[in-house]
């Protein structure tokens, strides 16, 4: 799908899996890391690793976001009891990072390092090539001191080791430089050979040849999984903070693994009154836009897509799912339903609009009780069939609802929807 | 001939398909006969999991043609020269090797990738390529795009319906480039809607590192006197809309353009949410839709301030134009008419076959009316599947008793009468179940198995025709017919067939009314005093049975029973209870691993003419 962030304690278990290898044997680390879920204990990790037991820790949650020590989320030079009784106090409790509210349930444990000299390097792609980006003084809030930073450009068809790396290695020593340039080198192949779009760390040390990042941000281009599945190893692409998957959510993504076609949903306002049930990528979004731009983005309940030419069965799941939520929750007046999409290159308009209609059938009653209005605008392969069927559907249901074909422009549907809201603004 | 450097395809450009993409091609070459073109725009096909060379057959208007299929793009690349595009419709796992190959040879000009999920930094290798050896990418993740009345790329433009809808077989005058593959067709149409139409439209596709990108076909529409007008859509994240602000700025651009850019809704949204496309997340405010509409406005683009205001902004624009006498009017064309693919829900046609017994087409399959799910819950049994199938009934449980009777006593009888004998042959001689299972049926006749319509079709007409049972021996025996279903190679009446007094005893018990038996026991009587192996035979006494069955259910008339006889049912049920040992037979072979079987010498009787014999009345004897 796209370049997604995954767990820092998955950067590091990978990281020291491959980094011999990738130094040729230059740079050593260990990859002590500890992750503590509601499903694996600081006590069960123990057993396993006798570190956690006998060095000073540092804790944090490891939950793809940042600043936590900002945000009272960190925990250094802690014994195994202070840690262990940090992570009991925090574990399932409800924390606000920036404006997200979310559950922690992901920590990291791993032994605390005493910095007598911190760096920042982080490498991250664009298209011509790769940048390398690297700081002397590293530990403080880099976007903020940006300018302390140097830059390197690999081009994407050029090799680390034609690219001289002497600028960014100004601030460091002459004595290290040699192992720095090492350094950045075997981190910088690990960052490619493994299919990363960003990689961080901020800060990191280095003693005697062994590697010791602080703290570590990355994201792996998750589209590459059939060529590094076997390196990454079960990796997981967990959810934002904050957006761990509702249960329908959780079916949509089920139901889209398991389908060549194209299913999302993402539930942002169960008691809105704007559900809508859009065709298609690009005209998804500009359904969404459109019910912001007018004004009402606070009552949008969701956004997806369906495409790709999805089944009748597929799209009858989604649009049951769809259904199922929009009559949990009562509001006050009516609801509206836009079932939208631009004109289709090759999804056959009637087979998806069969799988709506048999929603439509197991729904019916609870959409007249709801007081919910259905608005329709498709084109596409069959498009004529499709909006014949539905509309008949929808008098034989005796169902609220208005059908539009191509010659209305796309997004006037919602126009027309959002007027029937009462409270329309 | 050589094309500006602004034309990608035009209308003599042609493709290679990669992928075995049938509909795809169908419907280019839909859009080739609308729009006119001199020959189609597919040149060749590589089907990579196809076998070698072959051809695709497709329609061009009312002709169907055939194209050329290869199974390797170096092929068909070798073979037609002229062919600039390959339509890559490779899977995300092999579209990257398969487009540097494409991109390296000489002749390929450009290069559009369908595939959707194909690593970034492979993506970013093949923009490097493509730079490297100017040429250019259309896609990944994208339907491709269309030259109204000139080429189209596999399915982009959609449905028939659409090329005509939104007139995309002759030129207009706006040049449109979306992110979107899905939004094309929808933009095509509404630029249609609200101007003379799309001269070139592309969807770049909606990954984070497209291959070519807005502003590159953005300069192409410039630098083309044809396109008078520019329509953009792009879409949250990434700054690829920058770069056009950036071109307006410095000149490049001068164009009236209309510009909109999607994923204004992301600003509500909690947290991050990732869009249906990979490129489409902001990272940082700069990439956010509205901060990009914001400059593209400042810049000079016409912004409208929602995308359901885009329609009347164009409209705006063209009309703007035309007032200028920057647009001519030109003269509407009318599209060349394809025939309409046959459809069975509006059309009708006469068939050519018939089926009244199983309908495959519902949700269910269905026997004579009873859907499978009912024979199997309601307990038919597989003498009630036969009556389904054979007489269109479910007949009473006492028939379909008789016909699995049938079955089983018929099903086999050693393995020397000739057809297991034959199917043990061919089994020996190593060939397969059907072979071998076949050439004992085909065996199956009238002096092998077959009696069973003979004497069901002789007793029925003697005892219809009120003939004593002496009456019906002398007839046969004047006609100087054995009558069938009498005799027997081994059994006699010291001897009897056990299968025989079996199917009686069931008849005796089953039957109010047996009268054709009872008149074949009395025709046997006489026969038997004549030879002692002149006895009813199994054969002869499933046929007669099923006669005195057939009447007893008072379902057929006599001439219906006729026809079920002369239908072939009786051997039928021959043919298929013996199916059953010829199998057997053929596994047994199997499992035993026989070798091929030899007749010995000693067993047949070898007697050939002599040589004078033969050559009598030839003309060598003359010459000797």
């Amino acid at each position: 799908m796209a370049q997604r962030g995954i767990r820092e304690y998955d950067a590091k278990r990978i990281l020291a899996k491959h980094i011999k290898r990738l130094s040729k044997g230059t740079l050593r680390y260990r990859g002590r890391v500890v992750l503590v879920t509601p499903g694996m204990s600081i006590e069960a990790a123990a057993k396993k690793k006798h570190w956690v037991k006998t060095e000073k820790l540092t804790v944090k949650p490891d939950q793809l976001f940042g600043k936590r020590g900002k945000h009272g989320l960190l925990l250094v030079n802690a014994t195994y009891d202070e840690a262990k009784n940090w992570i009991d106090e925090k574990m399932n409790s409800t924390v606000e990072v920036g404006k997200v509210r979310g559950k922690l349930t992901h920590f990291l444990v791993q032994p605390y390092v005493e910095l007598d000299k911190e760096y920042y390097l982080a490498f991250a792609g664009h298209q011509e090539g790769d940048y390398i980006h690297f700081s002397a003084e590293g530990g403080v809030d880099i976007e903020a001191n940006w300018d302390m930073v140097t830059n390197v450009n690999v081009p994407i068809d050029a090799s680390i080791e034609d690219v001289d790396l002497t600028p960014i290695l100004d601030g460091v020593s002459n004595d290290d430089r040699a192992a720095f340039r090492d350094l950045i080198t075997a981190l910088f192949r690990f960052y490619r050979r493994l299919q990363f779009g960003f990689l961080e760390f901020n800060p990191f040390t280095h003693k005697n040849g062994e590697f010791f990042p602080v703290d570590t941000v990355a994201r792996l281009d998750d589209t590459a999984h059939f060529l590094c599945h076997e390196d990454w190893k079960d990796v997981e692409f967990p959810a934002p903070f904050g957006r761990e998957l509702r249960p329908d959510e959780q079916y949509i993504a089920d139901l889209d693994e398991k389908s060549g076609s194209s299913l999302k949903l993402t539930v942002l306002n169960p008691k809105g009154r704007v559900w809508t049930m859009v065709a298609g990528g690009g005209a998804s979004v500009i359904y969404a836009d459109t019910v912001v731009d007018l004004g009402f983005g606070d009552e949008l309940a969701t956004y997806g897509e369906y495409s790709g030419n999805p089944t009748t069965e597929e799209t009858y799941d989604y649009a049951k799912t769809l259904f199922d939520l929009m009559i949990r929750e009562k509001v006050e007046g009516r609801k509206v339903f836009i079932i939208g999409g631009g004109i289709a290159n090759f999804t056959d308009v009637a087979m998806t609009f069969d799988g709506i209609i048999q929603a439509l059938d197991d729904y019916a009653e609870q959409i007249k009780e709801h007081n919910i209005k259905i608005f329709i605008r498709r084109g596409g392969p069959n498009y004529k069939a499709g909006l014949a069927k539905i509309r008949e559907a929808g008098k034989r249901l005796d169902l609220d609802m208005e059908v539009h074909g191509p010659d209305m422009h796309m997004t006037k549907v919602v126009s027309i929807a959002l007027k029937n809201l009462e409270g329309g603004r | 001939m050589t094309k500006p450097d602004y034309v990608l395809f035009d209308k003599d450009a042609t493709a290679i398909i990669f992928g075995n993409q049938q509909a795809a091609v169908q419907r280019m070459l839909h859009f080739d006969y609308l729009a006119g073109r001199d020959k189609p725009s597919v040149a060749a096909i590589v089907n990579p999991s196809g076998g070698r060379k072959g051809l695709m057959k497709v329609f061009y208007g009312k002709e169907e043609i055939l194209l050329p299929t290869y199974n390797k793009l170096r092929a068909a690349v070798k073979n037609h020269p002229d062919a600039d595009v390959v339509i890559n419709f490779a899977s995300f796992r092999s579209a990257y090797d398969v487009s540097v190959e494409a991109l390296n040879y000489p002749t390929i000009k450009t290069v559009a990738i369908i595939a959707e999920g194909i690593p970034e930094r492979q993506t970013r290798q093949l923009i490097a390529l493509r730079k490297k050896l100017g040429k250019w990418i259309i896609g990944p993740a994208t339907v491709g795009g269309f030259v109204a009345g000139g080429f189209k790329i596999g399915n982009a433009g959609g449905a028939l319906s659409n090329l005509l809808m939104s007139k995309l077989y002759r030129p207009g005058s706006v040049g449109f480039v979306s992110k979107s593959g899905g939004m094309l067709n929808e933009m095509a149409n509404m630029i249609a809607l609200n101007s003379d139409g799309v001269y070139e439209g592309i969807a770049i596709g909606g990954d984070k590192y497209p291959g070519s990108s807005l502003v590159e076909h953005l300069q192409r529409y410039e630098a083309n006197p044809e396109i008078k007008m520019m329509v953009v859509l792009g879409e949250v994240g990434g700054d690829d809309e920058y770069e056009i602000v950036d071109a307006i700025r410095d000149g490049r651009l001068k164009k009236p353009l209309i510009a909109w850019v999607t994923g204004t809704c992301a600003k509500v949204f909690p947290s991050e949410v990732q869009f249906g496309h990979a490129g489409a997340m902001a990272r940082g405010e700069a990439e956010t839709a509205d901060a990009k509409n914001a400059a593209l406005k400042e810049a000079g683009a016409h912004v409208p301030d929602s995308y359901n205001d885009f329609d009347k902004l164009i409209r705006k624009v063209y009309e703007d134009l035309k007032a200028k006498g920057n647009i001519e009017e030109t003269e509407e064309v009318t599209p060349r008419e394809i025939p309409v693919d046959y459809d069975p829900g509006t059309m009708r046609r006469t068939t050519n076959i018939i089926s009244t017994i199983s309908d495959d087409r519902g949700d269910e399959l269905i026997y004579a009316g009873i859907p499978i799910s009912e024979v199997i819950r309601d307990g038919y049994s597989v003498g009630d599947v036969i009556s389904l199938l054979w007489f269109k009934k479910r007949l009473p449980k006492y028939v379909t008793e008789f016909l699995e009777l049938a079955l089983m006593v018929t099903a086999d009888h050693g393995p020397c009468v000739s057809g297991a004998h034959n199917a043990i042959v061919t089994a020996m001689a190593g060939k397969d179940i059907t072979a071998s299972v076949a050439a004992g049926v085909l065996t199956i006749g009238p002096r092998f198995g077959g009696a069973i319509d003979g004497a069901a079709t002789y007793f029925k007409d003697a005892f219809k025709r009120g003939l004593a049972p002496k009456q019906f021996v002398d007839e046969m025996k004047a006609k100087n017919i054995n009558i069938p279903g009498i005799g027997h190679r081994v059994k006699s009446v010291h001897n009897p067939d056990m299968r025989v007094n079996l199917l009686e005893e069931w008849a005796f018990a089953n039957l109010p009314k047996h009268k054709l038996l009872d008149f074949a026991l009395e025709v046997e009587k006489i026969t038997t005093a004549k030879k002692n192996n002149l006895i009813l035979n199994v054969d002869g006494c499933i046929g007669i049975v099923f006669v005195d069955i057939m009447h007893s259910t008072g379902i057929y008339t006599e001439d219906e029973i006729d026809d079920i006889i002369d239908s072939g049912t009786l051997n039928g049920l021959f043919v298929l209870g013996r199916t059953i040992g010829m199998i057997g037979h053929f596994l047994d072979q199997k499992r035993l691993h026989s070798g091929l079987y030899r007749h010995p010498w000693d067993e047949v009787l070898y007697m050939l003419p002599s040589e004078t014999e033969v050559l009598e009345y030839s003309e060598t004897r003359k010459k000797r």
